[in-house]
């Protein structure tokens, strides 16, 4: 309150780095490099979002040769490595059976992409489905749409996650389709304010006026223009995906042994913590890297795909 | 009250030496983005004189914004300026250490944005907000800056200062909250004022208030005002001095009047012809164009920058850049063809085409979409909003029916009933006489054909994820029933007969400029090939001389196609240029409808006659009554009764217009005014509203 006459918001919004390069270049003439172009260029300006997309790529690597790669087999026990300490034949250790603990990790990417993965894409889809029809058919419906899933919305997931497998039982197509249950009304409501937002704009009108059927508009005109923040929400659901999928193998609730699972490996650690640290350390800390590389490469992909700010 | 402003003011009436009170001296300003270092304003120099305003006019990317922020430091952390000079009162800004700086910011200069809205903070009520500024910056206690803060918002003309004091801003006007601001930015006494398009976020008739108030302060305090603006018409209003800027460096600085009447620049000659000339006649004449658009500040032309568009260029002019150099008194340009730039009636005549002759009354064509008693009503939580209230509306086959009105007068929802996106709830709507079903759902594609829409946003009205070749072949096959080979031939026709090149076919909208996409919608319009095309705005949000090739664009394909159009807008001179018909509405109802010419001519309903005289118009030769309407337009839900205008009205006859609804009354032709005043009594008291200068010259 310094400045009332010039304000810093004010003035932030009259002359900013994107409105000023737009005004001192007006577009047209020449033909503007395409937008992934764009995209490259801006996530080069930001080391941290870099840092993060290298890194999952590496996981998505070897998520897909994994089993090639690892130095090890997976289930190989070795009685004489028992609890082996960090060393260049063992890299990140071996666990109480002598299993090679990088290999295992290495081995476990594959299996937390799928399961996360799967559930993510699951809850896209459908998802966008019910955002679509719910934000544009609007109205009653819409209501009620949006109520029930605000009640998915209101039980702390992992609780919601161990309620619905206990019932079931754990199995891989059961945590794909747990995942995509806890995830589908948040990207139904990121769907649904998009809708609400484009639905009026002129060029969805002007659709209108030449006679669209419905489903053009919602898929044709509406949809595209939805993606980029849909892919940005999508990340950040795949991010706590892996989180929830390695929190249930913890809790004994995902894939069963002998399944180089990170989550089951730090269960399976527990008990020799004080005695061999790097058994429980090294999963949980893959974990970690890759939960955090994963929400930095979307915080990235939001700021290089909806630069100004998608709310929430 | 009676506002004379002082444009007449002669040069060289020198009573008194003017004292400089803000001087610029060859200023160069810098920003670092994605592509490189641009220099956004180069070597630009200027003064501005106590109890003077300087206009700095220029097209969007002309860096005038820059130019004014950047003189007294403000800029964003990627700009910087370069070389210069900036003295306000004779001290140097450049070298100043920033506290001083800031210190300076808050007392001697007052700066007065766009946006008054976001200016204020929503969460404060005003008094407290000004009150600040006096307690920061003149050390007042509570009660002295309070007091203060009663005189300024007395000065700037505030009904019931007291009372405003209490108020948050979203509970003011924009024209109220527009005097706040200004009462903010003088409570200093500020030496420079800064004032970045004040008026252009509002409607006409409170922008002649603003623009009013301007002037008066302008004598009153000793500031200099560096007045910043796109629009000609309002820099005749309150400006001294005038420079024009294109692509960050002056073409151009004059004493205003000289500027308009003899321009010796080819840029001003051009902006000035691009703006329509107010001129009740029916003939219709084109207006000056500038072939292609501003350059990149990073990819200028090697001789003088304007050269490319430049009507008057020869071989010299491309190899080097010529400096801006006194060529009369106190008048500069840079331009080394000066001596050869034609006065600007010789040049609008050889410039400008007439494209249309004056239609005889016998043979006016027959009426295409005829609107009866149009009504638009919403239910809202606390009543019923009468946006469109009993609208009775016309348009003929080939020609174009005006609409014009302030914000709020339901313009826009009138167009949109037509169309069928906002479904009319009262009154027949009929199509050569067929009657129209209400909403775009109900209408068979074969009557959807027939009227399409060019909004008034080019940013939302293009998909941002289509191609421009696949917006308008869309309708080609949709309603044309082409087949896409037949389309996409058509769809480049399409493209050049909006004067687009082929090549634009497989761009995306974010590779066009605003001019361009607007384009891209009208083409788009006419591939459906239909009778009437509905204009909503269509070049509101963008430059003069874009805006004047798309008139230029309008004319020339209903002349072609027969098409008929609504042209709606705030801005009457748009709206006369365009329209062979002009509804004037109000409050959901229409005023005043007839013949163009006739609407324009006295007698005129009071609030046309209001509108006319608050259009700040690019000629300083006109007389303007100054007839400023108060307060503005009501809620649409709580219409006044009697006359729906009579509490603004000035005319206002009292009980009459209070109790009873007007009478329309019959003029020639097919001119109707809806007032309670009998037209011979309009017509004697109206005959000064409008005066034009040298209104025999030419003919």
């Amino acid at each position: 309150m310094v400045e009332p006459n010039i304000t810093d918001e004010s003035f932030d919004t009259a002359i900013m780095d994107e409105t000023m390069a737009k005004e001192l270049l007006p577009p047209g003439g020449a033909a503007r490099p395409k937008s992934w172009r764009i995209y490259w260029r801006r996530l080069k300006k930001r080391p941290a979002a870099l840092v993060g997309t290298i890194i999952f790529c590496i996981f998505l690597f070897l998520a897909v040769f994994g089993p090639w790669v690892a130095p090890y087999d997976y289930q190989a026990q070795n009685a004489k490595a028992r609890l082996a300490t960090p060393s260049v034949s063992h890299p990140f250790g071996a666990d109480q059976f002598g299993r090679d603990i990088l290999s295992r990790i290495i081995v476990g990417t594959r299996n937390i992409f799928l399961l996360g993965g799967f559930g993510t894409l699951i809850a896209v889809i459908i998802g966008t489905a019910i955002g679509l029809a719910s934000g544009y058919i609007g109205g009653t419906g819409d209501e009620v749409v949006m109520r029930l899933l605000d009640v998915l919305l209101s039980f702390p997931s992992l609780l919601l996650a161990m309620v619905l497998l206990a019932s079931v039982g754990p199995s891989n197509l059961n945590i794909v389709l747990v995942v995509a249950v806890l995830y589908i009304p948040m990207v139904a409501r990121v769907v649904r304010s998009m809708v609400l937002d484009l639905k009026n704009k002129e060029f969805v009108e002007a659709a209108r006026v030449r006679g669209e059927k419905r489903s053009y508009i919602l898929f044709r005109e509406i949809l595209p223009n939805s993606l980029p923040p849909l892919l940005v929400e999508a990340s950040m659901r795949f991010s706590y995906s892996i989180f929830l999928v390695a929190s249930l193998g913890y809790l004994g609730l995902g894939v069963q042994p002998p399944s180089p699972d990170w989550g089951l490996q730090i269960n399976e650690a527990r008990n020799f913590f004080t005695l061999a640290p790097w058994v429980l350390l090294f999963p949980a800390c893959t974990i970690a890297v890759l939960v955090v590389s994963t929400s930095l490469m979307s915080d990235g992909l939001r700021q290089v795909m909806l630069p100004g700010g998608g709310r929430n | 009250m009676e506002a004379t402003i002082p444009m007449q003011a002669p040069p060289g009436g020198a009573a008194k030496a003017p004292r400089p009170v803000f001087e610029i001296e060859g200023l160069h300003i810098d920003y670092t983005t994605e592509l490189g270092v641009l220099h956004a304003v180069r070597d630009v120099s200027l003064m501005v004189n106590e109890h003077e305003s300087f206009g700095l006019v220029g097209e969007s990317g002309s860096g005038k914004s820059t130019l004014a922020m950047g003189s007294i430091r403000y800029l964003a952390s990627n700009g910087k300026v370069t070389d210069g000079s900036v003295r306000l009162n004779g001290v140097e800004l450049l070298g100043l250490p920033a506290k001083e700086l800031r210190e300076l910011w808050g007392s001697r200069i007052g700066v007065v944005y766009q946006s008054p809205l976001s200016a204020l903070n929503p969460s404060i009520v005003i008094g407290k907000q000004l009150a600040e500024v006096a307690r920061q910056h003149l050390g007042m206690d509570r009660s002295a800056a309070s007091t203060r803060v009663i005189e300024m918002l007395t000065k700037v003309a505030m009904p019931d200062p007291e009372a405003v004091m209490k108020r948050y801003p979203h509970q003011l006007s924009g024209g109220m909250l527009q005097r706040c601001v200004i009462a903010m930015a003088l409570m200093t006494d500020p030496s420079l004022l800064i004032m970045d398009e004040p008026t252009t976020a509002l409607d006409v008739t409170t922008q002649a208030v603003v623009l009013d108030l301007v002037a008066d302060l302008k004598r009153e305090f000793d500031s200099a005002i560096l007045y910043i603006t796109h629009d000609l018409g309002v820099i005749t209003k309150i400006c001294d001095r005038v420079g024009v800027m294109y692509a960050g460096q002056f073409m151009e600085q004059a004493a205003l009047y000289e500027l308009f009447k003899r321009p010796l620049h080819p840029y001003t000659l051009d902006l000035l012809g691009c703006v329509p000339h107010f001129d009740p006649t029916p003939q219709k004449r084109s207006l000056v164009t500038i072939p292609g658009a501003i350059p990149r500040v990073d990819q200028l032309p090697p001789g003088c920058i304007f050269a490319p568009r430049c009507k008057f260029v020869e071989e010299a002019c491309t190899t080097a850049r010529p400096p801006l150099v006194e060529v009369a008194g106190a008048h500069l340009s840079a331009c080394r063809r000066w001596e050869v730039v034609p006065p600007p009636a010789e040049y609008l005549r050889d410039a400008t085409e007439a494209v249309r002759a004056a239609q005889t009354e016998a043979a006016r064509p027959g009426v295409l979409v005829e609107g009866d008693d149009v009504q638009v009503h919403f239910k809202a939580p606390k009543g019923v909003i009468r946006a469109v209230d009993g609208m009775d509306l016309e348009v003929r086959i080939g020609e174009t029916l005006g609409v014009v009105g302030e914000s709020g007068s339901g313009k826009t929802t009138v167009a949109r009933a037509i169309i069928g996106l906002t479904p009319s709830t009262g009154g027949t709507i009929t199509l050569r006489g067929k009657r129209l079903p209400r909403s775009t759902g109900r209408r068979p594609r074969a009557t959807l054909k027939e009227i399409q829409m060019v909004f008034q946003n080019p940013d939302a009205s293009l998909n941002p994820t289509r191609s421009v070749g696949d917006a308008i072949m869309r309708p080609l096959s949709l309603l044309g029933g082409l087949d896409r080979q037949r389309a996409k031939e058509r769809a480049k026709e399409l493209l050049l007969a909006v004067s687009l090149p082929v090549s634009y076919f497989e761009r995306l909208p974010h590779e066009l400029s605003g001019g361009e996409k607007q384009r891209v919608a009208i083409a788009r319009a006419f591939a459906a090939e239909p009778e009437l095309i509905l204009c909503d705005e269509p070049i509101s949000s963008l430059d003069v001389s874009v805006q004047g090739s798309l008139m230029n664009l309008l004319m020339r394909l209903q002349v072609e196609k027969q098409t008929s159009y609504v042209f709606i807008s705030h801005d009457l001179s748009a709206v006369q240029h365009l329209s062979d018909a002009i509804a004037v509405v109000y409050l959901g109802h229409v005023m005043e409808i007839g013949d163009a010419t006739r609407v324009l001519t006295p007698p005129f309903h009071p609030y046309t006659e209001a509108l006319l005289s608050a259009i700040p118009l690019a000629d300083p030769d006109i007389k303007q009554k100054p007839i400023r309407l108060g307060g503005s337009v009501p809620s649409a839900m709580f219409v006044p009764s009697g006359c729906r205008f009579h509490p603004r009205c000035p005319r206002c006859l009292g009980e009459v217009c209070v109790e009873q609804e007007p009478p329309w009354r019959e003029g020639e032709g097919d001119h109707r005014i809806y007032c309670h005043i009998p037209l011979e009594e309009l017509a004697r008291l109206q005959a000064e509203t409008l005066v034009l200068a040298d209104q025999g010259e030419g003919a």
